[in-house]
């Protein structure tokens, strides 16, 4: 029995979890609904996410479960400790202000939970299978979440896109993963890489198909050009705390996926799946660079500048190798970081009224609430990659090893992209220094500040030594450990 | 006549490609997108369960029981989400669905 229990240790991050979710559902249908009860269910979602933390941390050797079905590696690991720091950060975010506007319910968190969950299944992936179903769990958690507001029509038609385009991309996914099925004789990802490794398989159409269409679904899922429609309007719609979590943990999640499925499953047909990830890469860097510049709200200039950050992450995946994956790595890191400090900035945006989402209303911030203007800038800054800040560091990692690779076409496309992108970043910057004020914001709360002086410090101090070092020596050995 | 993989493949990527249609030429009804949706998955299950039979290899059923399972899901919860915009808006047709433009 015990020798059982403990061949199943690897998966203890994730029973965790989805065993947390479940006391929390029960705890909040034989509760009665109060204050007390509300605030305990949002400590207590948050404590199951660093216990699961905690176990990742603790976990021992890499291993493989189920037939290889689920993998734990330091890659793994990694990922889960991004996506576990992402969705709490969001988590943080979202309550308060979701019971500021009356509609938290302790669903909420159950299905943030359960969705996390997902996303650590989806990066542990090492088979079809297991791909579908963490992909799945993730998405359909979040499909509820998006329409988590019942009473409100932006918030259901939301619900309604992400629900009706997910659901497309993930039929899509699902035929090109029956076509890799068909093509390998298996769904294990060591068994897919030796069919395709074999001389001339980059011929085979059910091969090639099946690429295309997986490919297809999961670029749905990363919000990459020209998959990304759905992306301004469900970020626009859903409520604002729920798009910090949409815009973090599972973008992460998503991109990780496809890092291990190219790399571990299709290493033999590099040529075939490069072309595509470089078509994607530059789709979705000039579409974010030039869709951003005429928008006025800023959930979606937000929107578009994550399907320009999903550009550029997919540069070192272009490039391939151990290099390319760790580019990803920490370009999704700091990633995180820049977008939930931009939401923690976004939720402070508060009037009596409520949220208030026009860019316009911005203007002359800095009179009025330096600290907030001040973070908000330093994020712009970052996201348009201007040094010392991380951002900058996060497109030095990216682009590095596409020039090293030969593609210095693609580098050259990203930093004109960077550049025009910074147009939109700096009008921000400029309404809030430059422009006449407006009324000021209500005060920030002060879980929003934390988050905010935690990422402008991360932001701000990237350029030192003993906090750039470890991502990048993690990230690396995340990268290696990728076979 | 025999009937062979190929046939199935045929009637799975018709079944998939009327599913993809139905999705981007229907402007009528939230519902038909629904219908389209479970189409393109019972095209696959069809793909893994012809693949499966004829290579003699057991994996592809079991993904497909798998998919049967979370269609189920996906319908349920894409239902609940069509119920709810319908009591906000008072239609689902999907020509409406345009609050958000940009």
């Amino acid at each position: 029995m015990m020798a059982v229990l403990q061949a199943y240790a690897p998966l203890l991050p994730e029973i965790i979890i989805v065993l947390g979710a479940m006391v929390l559902m029960m705890q909040g249908a034989f509760r009665p609904e109060n204050d007390a009860e509300t605030s305990r269910i949002m400590w207590l979602a948050l404590a199951v996410l660093v216990a699961a933390g905690v176990a990742i941390v603790q976990l021992g050797e890499p291993a493989r479960l189920f037939g290889g079905a689920f993998v734990d590696d330091a890659f793994a690991r990694f990922v889960k400790l991004l996506v576990l720091a992402g969705a709490g950060g969001a988590m943080v975010l979202a309550f308060d202000e979701m019971k500021a506007q009356g509609s938290f319910k302790f669903e909420l968190p159950v299905l943030l939970l359960l969705a996390t969950a997902g996303m650590m299944v989806m990066v542990s992936a090492g088979d079809l299978m297991a791909l579908y179903m963490g992909l799945e769990l993730q998405s359909l958690a979040l499909y509820v979440v998006a329409a988590i507001r019942r009473d409100d029509a932006k918030s259901s038609e939301a619900g309604l896109k992400y629900f009706v385009l997910g659901a497309l991309s993930s039929g899509m996914l699902l035929y090109g993963a029956s076509l890799l099925y068909g093509f390998a004789g298996t769904t294990s990802f060591a068994g897919i890489a030796a069919a395709a490794s074999v001389a001339g398989a980059g011929q085979n159409l059910l091969l090639v198909f099946g690429l295309v269409f997986l490919m297809v679904g999961l670029a749905f899922k990363v919000s990459a050009v020209p998959f990304h429609m759905w992306t301004p309007d469900v970020y626009q719609g859903a409520p604002t705390p729920i798009t910090a979590f949409l815009a973090a943990a599972p973008k992460v999640a998503a991109m990780a996926l496809l890092v291990r499925l190219v790399m571990t499953a299709l290493p033999g047909v590099q040529p075939q799946w490069q072309q595509i990830i470089v078509f994607l890469a530059i789709a979705s860097m000039v579409v974010g660079a030039l869709g951003a510049i005429g928008q006025t709200n800023i959930k979606r200039l937000m929107a578009y500048s994550s399907i320009a950050n999903m550009g550029y992450a997919l540069v070192p995946l272009a490039a391939g190798g151990a290099e390319g994956a760790q580019g990803v790595l920490i370009y999704m890191a700091i990633y995180i970081v820049m977008t939930l400090g931009a939401f923690g900035c976004i939720l402070s945006m508060r009037r009596e009224g409520g949220l208030v989402e026009d860019i316009n209303e911005l203007a002359g911030l800095a009179q009025t609430n330096l600290f907030l203007a001040f973070a908000l800038a330093m994020f712009m800054f970052s996201l348009a990659g201007i040094p010392p800040l991380a951002g900058f560091f996060a497109k030095w990692f990216a682009f590095l090893p596409a020039v090293k690779a030969g593609l210095y076409w693609l580098a050259v496309i990203g930093v004109v992209a960077s550049v025009i992108g910074a147009y939109y970043y700096l009008r921000i910057v400029k309404i809030m220094f430059f422009d006449d004020a407006k009324a000021p914001f209500m005060a920030t709360r002060a879980k929003e500040g934390a988050i905010v002086a935690l990422a402008l410090v991360l932001v701000l101090g990237f350029v030192l030594p003993f906090v750039a070092s470890p991502l990048v020596e993690a990230a690396g050995t995340a990268a290696a450990s990728l076979k | 006549m025999t009937i062979g993989l190929p046939h199935y493949l045929t009637v799975a990527a018709f079944l998939f490609t009327i599913g993809i249609f139905g999705i981007f030429l229907n402007r009528k009804n939230v519902i038909v997108i629904l219908m389209s949706i479970e189409l393109m998955l019972l095209a696959v299950n069809i793909n893994l369960v012809a693949f499966s039979s004829f290579m003699g290899e057991l994996s592809g059923q079991i993904f497909a029981l798998f998919v049967l399972t979370v269609a189920a899901g996906e319908a349920a919860i894409g239902l609940a989400i069509v119920v709810v915009y319908f009591r906000n808006r008072g239609t689902i047709a999907v020509e409406d669905a345009s609050v958000m433009r940009g």
